[in-house]
């Protein structure tokens, strides 16, 4: 098995997935020559043409809404939004058309449509290039949102998505792009969408959390083993729908949660996901429950020293645990 | 140029201050570069190959009325509206006395209040329906003054371009718009932007002139510039004016442009360079000669010693400072949320 990048797991499953189906396109800001500011899909237009990995003007409402045309009349689109910070223009698309045709049309269309978009900070990208929009989207029924925590899990999520008949929004953490690496088999496969997976067994303490936030709650889970507390990481990996029995059972089993993400706090998933607990393991737990995020500040400042104020870190996630262990 | 040859003294002497000011902004630019190659600089977006149109527009404004709405590759903009070489560096370096965001946002996010330069985020285009709105609260209380708002080519694309220029001719708002076409939008070349060649063929859309002009001619953006302000202040409307420019670095120092453009490409660009081009301009005119090129560099790096010494020595922002200015009264209840 090959030990790819997190970036290079996403590119490989585009390239993939290009091959399979002809149906497949992507678009999107520099994603041809340029291979996108990331460098996600590099090489891919000089393998598949101009037609199936197409530059577009800036315009995100354009590249959505085309998009959802697209799909209807029988592609399957795979449009880039440069950063998760840029899909506001293309919010009323995503939320009022891709997510409400289905339901508007009685069944009658259906958008297979799969949007890219790097989010998250800690990258020095200040304010609009930092940004985890993932709460605002997965507040709406009629879509999909998934956010892989390795490079294994992208690829199997990505390629489900892809094959889906719905839209799904799906999120890359930019910190993540180059930092993670893991093994990743070169064979096709799919992780259903919808499904957490426990990223580490343990009886003390859980760890709920997605994204970046997978591999910090990993790093705290593994410190604290030395201090003797045994940590549960539950990775979500989609948002929406959420997986209820994983929740509650990493409830039940430790009785003690801590939901961790990057986005602030309000109105957060976390939030969610507590609402879960209380209503379905309340009289299981032994503490309450805990939500580590980011702060409910407008968005991440580029200061250095405000940056790592504002960011969740390894070490945030390791005092709360040992807080709620302690508890 | 024609122009410069039938001026005044008092417009030879702004010529001339357009052009200082080119040679601080490109100086200036320079030196962010080598700070970011020192690691002491996360971050820049420049405007080189853009200063002298960005001259030539300022010089036709007021500052005391006029407000500006501008985008990231401004320097040259800005400074002519009176932010200050360290100001201009506490911002590059992230420090807490950064006039445009104490540190907050990326380096060239401009903004200054008492500068009469608006606050600008990175979602691009988004600046252009507030500088209507500036024009419209202009308009409503019949104060003489204009909005000049700026954005790149590929940023027209957006809704937004659309729907402020409409808004803006509808109320024949006392709004310039300047777009720099540098040919590029990062990797994607002007053909893959839009089908026409000219930005400002879109202003027949809207109803309003639409005019072209040479971006390394200080002096014809001036006059472009000039006119449509005039036109604002008469209550005829809105302007869209389009500068043929060039990007001399890569879009910014995340980019390479290696991959989607030739050396050779950017040679032939070079030989358009306004600050060349400018100086020789005067020195024809007898208005500029190697002495006075020398005492200018001279003078220059002094400034840019300067600010960067004193932006490097600059405090930067208290991490406390996090939970300030979410809103006007920071015992609001959501600002603690989340706070340990
Ligand atoms: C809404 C939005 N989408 C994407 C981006 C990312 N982005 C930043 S600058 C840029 C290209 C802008 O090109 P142009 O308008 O021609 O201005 P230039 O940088 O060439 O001066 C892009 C795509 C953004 N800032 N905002
Ligand atoms: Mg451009």
């Amino acid at each position: 098995m090959a030990v790819m990048s997190y970036l290079e797991a996403i590119r490989e499953t585009l390239r993939q997935e290009l091959r399979r189906d002809p149906r497949i396109m992507i678009y999107g800001e520099d994603v041809g020559v340029r291979g996108g500011v990331f460098r996600v899909t590099e090489g891919l237009q000089a393998e598949f043409g101009e037609d199936r990995v197409m530059d577009s003007p800036l315009a995100e409402a354009a590249i959505i809404g085309t998009a959802i045309g697209a799909a209807v009349n029988g592609l399957r689109p795979v449009p880039e939004i440069q950063f998760a910070d840029f899909i506001f223009p293309a919010a009323n698309q995503i939320i009022q058309e891709a997510a409400r045709i289905r339901y508007r049309s009685n069944g009658d269309f259906h958008v297979p449509l799969v949007i890219r978009a790097p989010f998250g900070g800690g990258v020095h990208g200040a304010l609009y290039h930092s940004q985890s929009v993932e709460a605002f989207f997965a507040h709406v029924p009629g879509l999909k949102v998934v956010i892989p925590g390795t490079p294994y899990d992208a690829k199997g999520l990505l390629a489900a998505a892809i094959q889906d008949d719905d839209p799904v929004l799906y999120l890359e953490h930019k910190a993540a792009y180059r930092s993670l690496k893991g093994e990743v088999p070169s064979e096709r496969y799919v992780i259903p969408l919808g499904k957490a997976d426990v990223k580490r067994e343990g009886t003390d303490v859980s760890l709920i959390t997605y994204g970046l936030m997978v591999s910090y709650s990993l790093k705290a889970a593994e410190a604290l083993a030395k201090e003797g507390v045994s940590v549960e990481v539950v990775d979500l990996r989609s948002i929406r729908p959420l997986d209820v029995e994983a929740i509650v059972a990493t409830a039940r089993k430790t009785g003690k949660v801590l939901i961790v993400h990057e986005d602030n706090l309000t109105g957060g998933v976390g939030g969610e996901v507590s609402a879960l607990i209380a209503e379905h393991a309340l009289f299981d737990l032994d503490a309450p429950i805990m939500r580590l995020a980011g702060p409910d500040v407008p968005a991440m400042p580029y200061s250095p020293p405000l940056e790592h104020a504002f960011m969740v870190t390894p070490e945030k996630i390791q005092q709360a645990a040992l807080k709620l262990a302690r508890f | 140029m024609a122009e410069a040859a039938r001026t005044t003294g008092a417009e030879r002497d702004l010529w001339v201050r357009m052009y200082r000011l080119m040679v601080l902004s490109r100086a200036l630019d320079h030196r962010m570069w080598i700070l970011n190659r020192q690691g002491k600089s996360a971050f820049v977006i420049s405007g080189q190959g853009q200063e002298g149109l960005q001259a030539g527009a300022v010089f036709a404004l007021d500052p005391a009325v006029d407000w500006l709405a501008p985008y990231y590759r401004d320097m040259t903009l800005v400074l002519g509206f009176g932010m200050t070489p360290r100001e201009v560096m506490l911002g590059q370096l992230a420090k807490a006395a950064d006039p445009s965001s104490g540190g907050r946002q990326m380096p060239a996010h401009w903004g200054h209040r008492a500068r009469r330069i608006l606050t600008g985020s990175s979602p691009v285009t988004t600046q252009v329906t507030h500088a209507a709105g500036l024009a419209l609260a202009f308009r409503v209380r019949h104060e003489r003054a204009a909005v000049l708002s700026t954005l790149g080519e590929g940023s027209t694309n957006q809704g937004e371009f659309h729907e402020a220029l409409n808004f803006a001719a509808v109320h024949r708002l006392p709004l310039i718009v300047l777009v720099q076409n540098n040919g590029y939008s990062i990797s994607v070349p002007q053909s893959k932007e839009m089908a026409v060649a000219d930005v400002a063929a879109r202003a027949a859309g809207y109803g309003i002139p639409g005019v072209v002009v040479r971006g390394s001619d200080p002096v014809a953006v001036y006059e472009a510039v000039r006119a449509a302000r005039e036109r604002a202040l008469a209550g005829d409307g809105p302007t869209l004016i389009e500068a043929k420019t060039h990007r001399y670095t890569p879009h910014s120092s995340d980019d390479d442009d290696r991959s989607y453009r030739t050396p050779e490409e950017l040679r032939a660009q070079k030989q358009d360079d306004p600050i060349t081009l400018f100086r020789e301009v005067l020195a024809a005119q007898g208005l500029w000669d190697d002495e006075a090129e020398a005492r200018l560099l001279q003078e220059v790096k002094l400034v840019v010693d300067d600010a960067t010494d004193y932006a490097e020595k600059a405090p930067y922002p208290d991490p406390a400072t996090l939970w300030l200015h979410v809103y006007g009264s920071d015992d609001a209840p959501a600002a603690g949320a989340g706070r340990d």
